[in-house]
C-alpha cells in the first residue's frame, strides 16, 4: 500500500492525484497532496513511477498498511527504485528497448 | 436524488458517436480505431486512462503468431487445452487482429526490443505502464476526448437501443450524461475484492450494466483463476514461478503433481503454509528475470529477501473472471452483444470463443483484449454512422432520453440509500470476499459449498434490494452491486455445471461429462435465468 508522500521531495505538482487509477490521494490547498483513501490502494506502484520526483513510496504488503517511515525508505534508497529498474526517468517513460523478457518467454 | 427530473435538467451532458467506457488496453483500442474511422469518440475511464486496469501495473506477452501456415498449427495445438468449449475461427481472427494491431504499435513508435542476433523487432511482449501511457498517447491524438475518474454508473436506453450512459465525475463530485449512436462496454472483468494488481477498478460494473440492459452472459463459472503471489502481496504475475521449488510448513519440497502448477499449491496450502525459491534459475535465468520483471521483485527488494537463495511464503490471488474468464456474451464476431447499439470488448466480454474452459493466461487475453477492442470500434463506429444517417430523426429524441429516465425502469441495484434496515458497502464487499476468495469454496467447489454460497450471496442481495445503509457514494454501492451480481452468477452457473471442466473444479464430479460440453448462458439479475447452448465440439459433430 501507499505509505509515503515524502514531504522534503514533493513539489505540490499533483500528478499523482490525477493517475492513481483509485483515486488514493487528494490535493490540499497550498500542501503537499496528501493520502486520503489508503485502503482504496492496490499496490500497482505506478504512482512511484509517474511521480516526477520520486517522492512516493509503496510498501509491497497489499492487505494493510505496515507504518513505514520516511527516512527508513531514504536509508534503504527505496525512493524511485522502481523508476530506475525500469528506466523510467523523473516520470518520463522508457525503457522497454532492453526488456529482456523476451528471453525468458522461450522456456515456457 | 430526490427528484430526478430537476437533476436531470441541471446535469451537463455530452455527445459523441461513440462512447467507450473503460480505458484498458480493450478500451484504448475501440477509442483509437472508432476515431480513426472518422466517429467523434468519448472514452471515460473509472480511475486514470494509463494506469487503470490489470494491464497497466504488468508485463504481458501476447499470442502472436505471423501469419502462415504456424498460424493453424498454433491454433491447433492449443486447441485440446480449451476443454471443448473454444471456436477456433475465434483464435483465427484474434491471431489476425493482434498481429495487424502490434505491427501498428511498432510503426506508430512503441519501442518494441530488437532482436540481438538479427535486429528484428520482437512485437510480442508489451510491457504495462508503457504500452497503456503510449495507448493513451495515441487515442489523445487521434481526437478522443478521455474523462478520467469518471465511472460510469449505468447505461441509458431509449427505444432504438442503449443511447449513452450516466456517471459521476468523482474528483469533481458531479454527475455526468452522456449521449452516443453507439457504447462500447470495456470495463474489465470482476476479481471479487481481492487484493492484487489492477483489481480495486475490476468490480464487475460492466456486467452488471449489460445485464441491466438486457445483454447476456456466458462463461461466468469460469471464475476461479488464482495467481501465485508473495505472501500478504499485490503480484499475482506467475511468469517467475516456471524456475520455483516449492516448500510445506516444514520446509520439505513439495511434488506438485501433473497439471496446473496452481492445483498442487492450492492443495498443499489448504494443509498449511506454502514456501517458494527460484532455486531452478541460473545466473542468466536471474539477471533476465530482474530486468524484465522488476515490478516481481519488489517484494522481495523492499523486505530483504533474496528469493534465488531465501524461501518465501506465497500464496494464492483470487483472479476472478479477469484472467478466468465468463461475461458478456458476444453475438457476433465484431463485438455486438445481444442490446441493440451496445458492444463489449476484453474481458467484459465472455472470453469462451477463444480459450474455451481455461484461463489462457496472459499472452491469449491480452491479445483477447487488443483484437476484440479493434473489433468493437470498427462495429461501434459503423453502428454510429448507420444511425447517423437514418436515424436522424430520433437524434434530438435520443438526447431527451438522458434527460429523462423512463419511469417505469425498475429502480437499479445499488443506485438508492435504503429509508430503513439495508447493509453497508462493507458488508457486501466483505460478504461477496468470504465466499469468492477462500481455496476450499471458489477453487473447489462441490454442490454443497455452491449451495451455502448462493445462500449467503442470496440474502446480501435481498438485504440491500431497497437500498444501502451507510455513508458510502453512489459509486461504491455500485461497485459493491456489481460484485455481489457477478458472485452470483459465477455461484448459479457452477451449481448448474455438475462436471470439472477447465478451470471449474468440483470435487464432487472431477471429470468432464461430455453431457456438459455446452455454455451456460445467463440473463437477468434479481432472479437469473440459466440456459445451455451447444458448445462448438457439439454442433461440429453433429454437423
Amino acid at each position: 500500500m501507499i505509505e509515503i508522500i515524502s514531504a522534503s521531495r514533493c513539489t505540490d505538482c499533483n500528478i499523482c492525484v490525477k493517475v492513481c487509477p483509485a483515486n488514493v490521494f487528494e490535493a490540499a490547498e497550498g500542501g503537499h497532496p496528501v493520502i486520503a483513501r489508503q485502503n482504496d490502494c492496490q499496490t500497482c506502484f505506478l504512482c512511484e513511477i509517474y511521480c516526477p520526483a520520486d517522492a512516493l513510496y509503496v510498501s509491497p504488503i497489499a492487505d494493510g498498511p505496515v507504518g513505514v517511515t520516511e527516512s527508513q525508505v531514504e536509508a534503504q534508497g527505496l525512493f524511485g527504485s522502481y523508476a530506475r529498474e525500469l528506466h523510467w526517468n523523473e516520470g518520463r517513460a522508457g525503457g522497454t528497448e532492453q526488456d529482456p523478457t523476451r528471453e525468458l518467454r522461450n522456456f515456457l | 436524488m430526490a427528484n430526478p427530473k430537476a437533476e436531470a435538467a441541471t446535469t451537463p451532458y455530452l455527445a459523441a458517436d461513440v462512447l467507450v467506457l473503460g480505458g484498458g488496453p480493450a478500451g484504448a483500442w475501440a477509442a483509437l480505431v472508432a476515431a480513426q474511422a472518422g466517429s467523434k469518440v468519448i472514452l471515460a475511464d473509472k480511475g486514470f486512462f494509463g494506469t487503470s486496469g490489470a494491464t497497466a501495473p504488468s508485463n504481458t506477452g501476447t499470442w502472436c503468431v505471423p501469419p502462415g501456415p504456424q498460424r493453424r498449427a498454433a491454433i491447433e495445438k492449443r486447441a485440446p487445452r480449451t476443454a471443448g468449449l473454444a471456436d477456433p475461427e475465434c483464435a483465427e481472427r484474434v491471431l489476425a487482429e493482434t498481429y495487424a494491431g502490434l505491427l501498428e504499435l511498432a510503426e506508430w513508435g512503441y519501442a518494441f526490443p530488437r532482436d540481438p542476433l538479427d535486429g528484428s523487432l520482437y512485437i510480442a511482449n508489451l510491457r504495462g505502464p508503457d504500452y497503456m501511457r503510449f495507448m493513451r498517447k495515441l487515442v489523445k491524438g487521434a481526437g478522443v476526448k478521455v474523462l478520467d475518474h469518471h465511472p460510469a454508473l449505468e447505461l441509458i436506453q431509449d427505444a432504438d437501443g442503449v443511447a449513452g450512459a450516466a456517471g459521476l465525475d468523482r474528483q469533481g463530485g458531479r454527475p455526468w450524461r452522456i449521449a452516443a449512436g453507439a457504447v462500447v462496454l470495456a470495463t474489465g472483468g470482476c476479481a471479487f475484492g481481492e487484493r492484487m494488481l489492477g483489481a480495486t477498478g475490476l468490480t464487475g460494473d460492466g456486467y452488471l450494466m449489460g445485464a441491466e440492459a438486457g445483454a447476456r452472459l456466458s462463461g461466468m463459472e469460469f471464475s476461479a483463476q488464482y495467481g501465485i503471489a508473495p505472501a500478504r502481496t499485490s503480484l499475482n504475475k506467475g511468469l517467475l514461478y516456471r524456475w520455483a521449488t516449492f516448500y510445506d510448513a516444514e520446509r520439505r519440497p513439495i511434488d506438485l503433481g501433473p497439471g496446473e502448477r496452481q492445483i498442487g499449491v492450492a492443495k498443499a496450502l489448504l494443509k498449511g503454509a506454502v514456501f517458494a525459491r527460484f532455486d531452478q534459475a541460473d545466473a542468466q535465468v536471474q539477471d533476465w528475470l530482474r530486468r524484465g520483471q522488476p515490478n516481481c521483485f519488489l517484494p522481495f527488494d523492499r523486505q530483504g529477501i533474496d528469493p534465488f537463495a531465501e524461501l518465501f511464503e506465497v500464496t494464492l490471488r483470487c483472479e476472478g473472471t479477469v484472467r478466468g474468464l465468463g461475461g458478456i456474451r458476444l453475438a457476433s464476431a465484431g463485438g455486438a452483444t445481444d442490446v441493440t447499439g451496445l458492444f463489449a470488448a476484453g474481458d467484459v466480454a465472455s472470453r469462451e470463443p477463444l480459450n474455451g474452459a481455461i484461463s489462457g493466461g496472459g499472452g491469449p487475453n491480452a491479445s483477447w483484449a487488443i483484437a476484440s477492442g479493434r473489433a468493437a470500434g470498427r462495429s461501434a463506429h459503423l453502428f454510429a454512422a448507420l444511425y447517423r444517417r437514418h436515424m436522424k430523426v430520433r437524434a434530438d429524441a435520443r438526447a431527451e432520453a438522458i434527460h429523462a429516465r423512463r419511469s417505469q425502469e425498475e429502480p437499479r441495484h445499488g443506485m438508492a440509500v435504503a429509508a430503513t434496515g439495508g447493509l453497508d458497502v462493507n458488508s457486501i464487499v466483505e460478504g461477496v470476499r468470504a465466499e469468492m476468495l477462500p481455496l476450499d469454496r471458489h477453487f473447489f467447489r462441490t454442490d454443497d459449498s455452491l449451495r451455502n454460497s448462493s445462500i449467503a450471496l442470496d440474502s446480501l442481495w435481498a438485504a440491500t434490494s431497497t437500498g444501502y445503509s451507510g455513508q458510502d457514494s453512489v459509486l461504491r454501492r455500485r461497485e459493491a452491486s456489481a460484485l455481489l451480481a457477478t458472485a452470483r452468477w459465477s455461484v448459479a452457473a457452477a451449481r448448474l455445471r455438475r462436471e470439472s471442466r477447465g478451470i471449474h473444479r468440483r470435487t464432487d464430479a472431477p471429470a468432464a461429462d461430455p453431457a456438459f460440453a455446452h455454455r451456460i448462458e445467463i440473463r437477468g439479475i434479481g432472479k437469473p435465468q440459466l440456459s445451455l447452448t451447444p458448445g462448438p465440439q457439439v454442433l461440429a459433430s453433429a454437423a
